[in-house]
């Protein structure tokens, strides 16, 4: 009997075959907090005197979220998050570097690793075949000094993406698909795992994309193989040595198989206030005014994404209703955009470009809605109050339909803007 | 235990932005100024009604969105004696034992705001002592129990200077 990829990285890490449903304690390869998330973290280590990292190097303390810090208070945390990193050694990802799940996939996590991580889309790591999970605090906290935690093995949901995309749709519209399909609730406790010819041929980038929108169906981990693709992705981030192949077995044990044919996807968009509200982009009527759109996150920051939102924008005039708030996932991803020149055309556009980090998407900052206003926004989720104001109301999809909402005014489709009639 | 309190009824898909909102992030390092607010973005009188004991009762996928435990915590700190719903989110009922809040899965439909509830915890049964029905709720992973009742993780690392949850 095959394993699923939970099975076969848990399994290795508790030196001895798993089984979904079985609870094990494991070492674990990488732990990370953020400005939310870890004083919580150091504070419950300091009450019981453990506060030391068993792993310094990899352990890693991201101020991403409300960075550069808009008030004392969160100074003051930011200070706290500085004074451990120092006494413990353990690593201090600082105001402008990004935000957390992107530098972790770039500079941090390898095949086959455990990651666990005090903020939820911890499991955009699986996009690079580790297992990597987001869990509280405490349990990072724990993590942290003890080097270990626990796990449930989850069941696997085993998705099956087979055919090509068409012009103006991406992996954002695939994933958001999937959980309308599915449910926000859909596969709680279980671990997707991907495969099939699409996602074989699909980026990095995009591969991350899905996986870090894993949680949004209530999972605990999305998991996809690795290949050249993976290679090439920590060759050109200074990291051959820290590939290694993970093959899917063909005959593991899936509690649920879902197969989605690309070729029929179509620009797909969440509309307020769940992420499983979804709507294909065929199927709107309406006029939807939007106000404010925003492009990046650990969900679409990257180059990519960047890359996807310019090729619907090029030539267009900025609808003068719309501010447009561009955000780069990393402080690679911005130099990069840099000196691709992307970053003068947004601006030139009439987009605010801001420090990578998490930017406007947990409402702490910088592009708060107004009473009534409407966001499109490229983030992974658009509960009410997420952008600082319950009165706000945010849709979600790929930068490529954010683009062209900044063009129009209004959801659009951008399928208009990319293919010549 | 035996817990008993009042019921607050809340609907489904329950978030963890509606009840510990990002834009009051910097009063995470400040639980009882942030228990304030508890819920406040759904039911913005809840935090001020609330009273020692009483439980949150929620429909499907409690506890949705952000690994933040400052949610299950300040809950706690508001005197809430359990939550219960249809069904968690993962993160959010880790979080909850982690830091010694119950949280039980049972069918919620039939409980109204304002029930009086009796919830025994070894039992596994909530009495709704307004309707004069018996619940069960499915039982805690052995694991979690033991660290529930250790008093949560913290709690639990110090006793045993590792996890012994097997
Ligand atoms: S970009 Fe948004 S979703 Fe991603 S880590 Fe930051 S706040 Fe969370």
């Amino acid at each position: 009997m095959g394993k699923t990829l939970a099975e076969k990285i848990i399994g290795e890490h508790a030196k001895r075959e798993v089984k979904a449903g079985e609870i094990v304690i494991v070492p674990v390869d990488v732990c990370l907090t953020q400005d939310g998330t870890g004083p919580l973290a150091i504070r419950q280590l300091q009450k019981i005197d453990l506060e030391h990292a068993k792993n310094p190097q990899k352990t890693v303390l991201f101020l991403d979220h409300a960075a550069p810090s808009p008030r004392k208070e969160l100074s003051n945390d930011h200070m706290l998050i500085r004074e451990f990193a120092q006494k413990t050694g353990a690593c201090l990802s600082d105001v402008g570097k990004g935000v957390c799940h992107q530098i972790i996939a770039e500079s941090y996590l390898k095949p086959g690793d455990i990651l666990i991580g005090a903020d939820s889309h911890t499991c955009t790591g699986g996009g690079l075949g580790a297992f990597a999970t987001g869990m509280g605090s405490t349990d990072v906290g724990m993590g942290i000094a003890l080097g270990k935690t626990w796990l449930r093995v989850p069941e696997t949901f085993k998705i099956e993406v087979t055919g090509k995309f068409q012009k103006g749709v991406y992996p954002k519209d695939l994933i958001l698909y999937l959980i309308g399909l599915i449910g926000a609730d859909g596969a709680t406790y279980k671990a997707l795992e991907w495969c099939g010819d699409t996602i074989d041929r699909m980026s990095q980038s995009g591969r991350l994309c899905l996986a870090n929108m894993a949680v949004e169906a209530g999972a605990k981990a999305g998991l996809f193989a690795t290949d050249d693709t993976t290679r090439e992705y920590l060759e050109e981030h200074k990291r051959k040595k820290d590939f290694r192949k993970i093959d899917l077995d063909n005959d593991a044990e899936y509690e649920r198989e879902i197969k989605i044919d690309a070729s029929q996807l179509v620009p797909t968009i969440s509309f307020p206030h769940t992420v499983d509200n979804t709507k294909r982009i065929d199927d709107i009527n309406e006029s939807i005014k939007i106000d404010q759109v925003f492009v990046g996150t650990c969900t679409n920051g990257r180059l990519e994404d960047l890359k996807a939102a310019l090729k619907v924008i090029k030539g267009k005039k900025k609808h003068p209703r719309v501010r447009m708030i561009v955000v780069p996932a990393s402080k690679k991803v911005f130099l990069d955009s840099l000196e691709k020149g992307y970053i003068k055309e947004f601006i030139e556009f009439g987009a605010a470009i801001l420090a990578p980090g998490c930017g406007p998407c947990v409402g702490v900052h910088e592009g708060i809605l107004g009473d009534g206003e409407r966001c499109l926004a490229t983030m992974n989720r658009n509960f009410k109050g997420r952008m600082g104001n319950p009165e706000g109301f945010i849709y979600l999809a790929s930068p490529a339909t954010a683009a062209a909402a900044a063009i129009t005014g209004e959801i659009s489709d951008p399928r208009e803007f990319l293919i010549k009639k | 235990m035996i817990l008993k309190g009042k019921a607050w009824k809340f609907g489904d898909d329950i978030s963890t932005d509606l009840i510990a909102p990002g834009r009051l992030f910097h009063l995470r390092s400040n639980l009882p100024e942030l228990a304030k607010h508890v819920l406040e973005d759904a039911d913005p009188s809840f935090a001020q009604k609330v009273q020692k004991g009483d439980f949150v009762v929620g429909g499907k996928n409690f506890g949705l969105g952000s690994s933040r435990e400052h949610a299950p915590t300040i809950i706690k700190l508001a005197g809430v004696s359990a939550v219960l719903a249809k069904s968690f989110a993962r993160i959010f009922y880790r979080n909850s034992i982690n830091v010694g809040l119950p949280v039980l899965i049972c069918d919620t439909d039939k409980i109204d705001l304002g029930d009086q509830l009796e919830a025994d915890l070894e039992k596994g049964k909530i009495k709704d002592l307004t309707k004069n029905i018996i619940l069960d709720f499915t039982p805690l992973p052995g694991a979690m129990i033991k660290i529930l009742n250790d008093g949560g993780l913290v709690e639990h690392i110090k006793k045993h200077g590792d996890f012994k949850i097997d």
